[in-house]
């Protein structure tokens, strides 16, 4: 059976996922393997005076425990961002003197049960000397706050700004109307259902080996083996087998990664180190966390005039990998989205506190930035009173507006967001609203309505994509990339695109990932980046192939030769050969690596966009809501397969539906963490989302990659958060509601007077 | 201790001690890796095993309470080449993504047919999966996938 593109081709990786044949990280056992676990600090912020193992090393099973003074000779985890400023804030792999989070390793114990690491970790005794800790933005930027990182003039770190400030405050002094909102985007844990867990092994000779779950192996290894183990980089292998999600949380290094290769080495055996959900909950890089003033100036018919947003965002104890950069490079130059703004500002401040380190989460500051524009456009409309679809059908770009410069630095390419919008309004019978609305009031319930039309930059990563191909002497095919599924199919959607550039069967193909042994290059998966740079490294190696492969059959078929339906065909003659019999005639001769992007041509990103239509029921009794309705409209250039990019879209949804009205990283003032367990950090189940989700593309492809795709895997999460809680508003008669917007909170706001 | 267990019908002598998890001698001392542990907390049923038929968190239960009963694993069902009903129905409903909740979830399958039949609604599937977290469907599909899986089923049997 023949598969291409364009078809909802059921998944590859489906049937040893669904048999418990699949390979996750904690899966994995090697004969004579230890048990590594890390002792935490319990307080946000601490001196240690001492550390006592002494106890530890007599407990039964434990063969080794490592403290700072052990790893001293390491590097630190590396912050990756250059505008982290003058101030570093190195995160040493086991906190030295000083502890700056309830999570922040101090000890790392190695022996020979998980019981008896656990045991041994219990019996370390550390004596601390308490510091006063800030656990919040407001408490971190008070004035004479204590400071986190001595040697900084105050926990701001840094000041990043973007726009035009001058025309933003002229706008704002001169417009007919001004929307100013106060909005905090609340902290979130990304919560895989698989915690991190990492392998370490050491080989005199080859060196270090680390399987872990990872979003792509070759940019873990070079910082893991450059800065971190400071050895040269072909003396570590990085492998990831089936990752158990990873939401950009999986992107980075944690210091378990590097103990657990320090450990092997030091005890001649393999180590393992398998989190527990609390561990995820206290050290998983959390997302979001951020608190905005923003300020949206219009004219009399409500046209744009300008937009002003200043940002504080918490960036935890540490500035993470790329923790900087998410609301500033990431994210800060979408501010606005695809709305005609003639000036705008987006000022961030940084802002380190006594927290677990923030950095990626599912959209990685394009979320934050929609959902700033699209609550201030709501209120807006509501103030002046337009429809809220009104007043965006009023500022969309149009295409003949297209390319258009924000002024922030991007340009968007191309696309159709008003017929995207009307589009939406349709799926969504927009016109049944009223309706609606009058029979759930018939039944003592109010019903919201919120839309959000946000614009993503997929893509911006500017890391070259490579592609691997051998193919054996029964013709199978077997091509390796740099990208590494989360569980998004990418062995089932890059089979597609090669098995339908070549004309072979899907089952002839095997796509290799996560391993630098065999692809120590790529960018891995993030920004959903994939099949926009993945897939043209791709469809390159396919062409490559088929031109070696011909070059080999006209020399044995002795003339010109076509390629068409997986065999090499002699014009004039009926000889043929297959990819088999080419493979077996010249072992290795059709083997070769492609490379579609180098760190030199960065081709430009993807801007995927959409409408997405919620209806809320709240129950003004209990506070309780329910999503009755959700449907959207997305570009996203070309699908390769559809079934995958609705299964994103419904993952996407439920996420930000989440952080809208459930998820929250609570602290209290000392910083320590309330919301540690499913006990006390909610996601959401089955029966809080929507009954159904209507779903439909309105697709312009990309011009800037030869798929023409545009990357779907933080979609629906971008709009959701928005169109959930502008609805949720709009059932509160434009009440401002702060996400998560729970039963308690819209009981209060339901009933107050 | 010495533990007696039967697992997809073959017989194990297990020597543990007296308090560890069924889940915890499925993965660690059997290399049944199928069964997954996602939460510290019985909250999130990827450790979903039958226990002479009836789904339980296989967290929530000493190795030693299993004695003496029949004990079926994901291992268990299908094969990758044979996929059981409810297995092959999540495979058409893209009901999963990265396979971590995924034995839980057709665990908690098998025990909602068990419960009310074959002949299942959206609905009723929606609230009987409150003992299952999954991060990255948005549910949507395994609930189809359930509902087709139970009509699998009946077709198999019929």
């Amino acid at each position: 059976m023949k598969f291409g593109t364009g078809q909802s081709t059921p998944r590859v990786e489906d049937a040893r996922l669904l048999t418990g044949q699949g390979r996750y990280t904690d899966d994995m056992a090697r004969p004579g393997m230890l048990y590594g676990t890390t002792l935490r600090s319990p307080h946000a912020h601490a001196a240690i005076s001492s550390i006592d193992i002494s106890a530890a090393l007599e407990v039964p099973g434990v063969v080794a425990v490592y403290t700072h003074a052990d790893i001293a000779g390491y590097g630190p985890i590396p912050c990756l961002v250059p505008l982290s400023g003058e101030v570093k804030t190195p995160r040493t792999l086991l906190a030295g003197d000083r502890v700056r989070f309830v999570g922040d390793g101090v000890a790392f114990v190695v022996a020979e049960t998980r019981e008896a690491a656990r045991a041994g970790a219990e019996a370390i005794w550390v004596e601390y000397e308490e510091l006063p800790a800030v656990a919040s933005i407001a408490a971190a930027i008070a004035p004479d706050a204590p400071k986190i990182w001595p040697q900084a003039a105050s926990n701001s770190l840094f000041d990043w700004q973007v726009g035009n400030p001058d025309a933003v405050a002229e706008a704002l002094a001169k417009a007919a109307h001004v929307t100013r909102l106060r909005i905090i985007q609340n902290r979130v844990a990304p919560t895989s259902m698989e915690v991190r867990a990492a392998l370490g092994e050491f080989d005199a000779e080859a060196g270090f080996t680390l399987t872990t779950g990872s979003q792509g192996v070759a940019s873990m290894r070079r910082e893991l083996s450059k800065v971190i183990l400071k050895v040269p980089e072909d003396q570590v292998r990085i492998i990831t087998h089936d990752v158990g999600g990873g939401f950009g949380m999986k992107s980075f290094i944690y210091p378990e990664y590097a103990l657990v290769l320090h450990a092997a080495r030091q005890l001649g055996k393999p180590v393992k180190w398998t989190g527990e959900r609390s561990d995820a909950f206290q050290t998983d890089t959390h997302g979001r966390a951020m608190e905005s003033e923003a300020a949206l100036a219009l004219d009399a018919e409500g046209r744009i005039l300008a937009l002003k947003v200043e940002t504080w965002s918490d960036l935890g104890a540490y500035q993470a990998q790329f923790g900087p950069a998410i609301q500033t490079m990431a994210g800060g130059r979408i501010m606005g989205g695809v709305y005609r703004i003639p000036a705008i500002q987006n000022l961030v401040h940084g802002v380190v506190t006594n927290t677990t380190p923030v950095d990626a989460y599912r959209g990685a500051g394009r979320p934050e930035s929609a959902y700033i524009m699209e609550r201030l456009i709501e209120a807006a409309a509501r103030e002046i009173g337009l429809g809220v679809d009104e007043i965006r059908a009023k500022n969309l770009l149009t295409p003949a507006e297209l390319p258009h410069a924000n002024g922030l630095g991007l340009t968007f390419d191309i696309g159709n967001f008003p017929a995207v919008l009307e589009r939406a309004k349709q799926v969504a019978d927009w016109a049944g609203f009223p309706a609606r609305k009058a029979a759930a009031a018939a039944r003592g319930k109010r019903l919201g309505r919120g839309m959000a039309y946000y614009v993503e930059i997929a893509g911006g990563g500017g890391t070259e994509e490579h592609a691997d191909v051998k193919v054996a002497a029964d013709g199978r095919i077997e091509m390796a990339v740099g990208t590494q599924s989360n569980g998004q199919g990418h062995e089932t959607a890059y089979g597609q695109v090669l098995a339908a550039r070549l004309g072979v069967p899907l089952e002839q193909i095997r796509i290799v990932q996560g391993d630098t042994a065999r692809m120590e290059v790529g960018g891995g998966t993030g920004g959903s980046r994939s099949m926009a740079f993945g897939g043209g490294a791709v469809l390159q190696c396919a062409d490559d192939m088929i031109a070696r492969g011909t070059a080999l059959a006209e020399a044995d078929l002795g003339g010109d030769v076509d390629y068409g339906d997986g065999l090499f065909k002699a014009r004039g003659s009926n000889a043929t050969l297959s990819w088999a019999e080419l493979a077996s005639r010249h072992p290795g001769a059709l083997d070769g690596r492609s490379r579609y992007t180098t760190k030199e041509s960065k081709p430009a990103p993807t801007f995927p966009n959409g409408c997405h239509i919620a209806e809320v029921e709240l129950d003004p009794d209990t506070g309780v809501i329910a999503v009755t309705r959700y449907a959207l409209v997305d570009d996203f250039g070309v699908l390769v397969n559809p079934m995958l990019v609705e299964g994103q879209i419904h993952g996407g949804i439920a996420q930000g539906l989440g952080q809208a009205v459930l998820e929250n990283i609570v602290y209290d003032d000392a910083g320590q963490l309330l919301t540690g367990s499913f006990m006390d950090y909610g996601i959401p189940r089955a029966d809080q989302m929507p009954p159904a989700v209507t779903f439909e593309t309105l697709n312009t492809p990309s011009p800037t990659n030869p798929l023409g795709v545009k990357g779907c895997g933080e979609a629906g999460t971008i709009g959701a958060m928005p169109s959930v809680i502008n609805a949720i508003i709009d059932a509160l008669d434009g009440k401002q509601v702060e996400m998560p917007a729970t039963p308690e909170k819209l009981w209060r706001l339901a009933n107050a007077a | 201790m010495q533990i007696k267990l039967s697992i997809n019908g073959q017989a194990h002598d297990v020597d543990v001690p007296a308090a560890s998890l069924l889940v915890e001698v499925l993965r660690d001392t059997l290399a049944l890796t199928g069964t997954h542990i996602g939460c510290d907390t019985s909250q999130c049923g990827a450790c979903n095993v039958l226990v002479d038929g009836v789904a339980v968190k296989s967290c929530t239960m000493l190795a030693a309470q299993a004695e003496g009963a029949a004990i079926t694993t994901i291992e268990g069902l299908g094969s990758p080449e044979a996929l059981h009903p409810m297995q092959q129905a999540f495979r058409e409903a893209h009901g999963l993504q990265c396979g971590f909740c995924t034995p839980g979830m057709v665990m908690a399958g098998l025990e909602i047919v068990r419960k009310h039949g074959t002949r299942l609604t959206p609905e009723l599937v929606t609230h009987e999966l409150e003992g299952n977290l999954c991060r990255c469907t948005g549910y949507l599909n395994i609930v189809k996938a359930i509902v087709a899986g139970a009509a699998g089923m009946e077709a198999a049997n019929a």
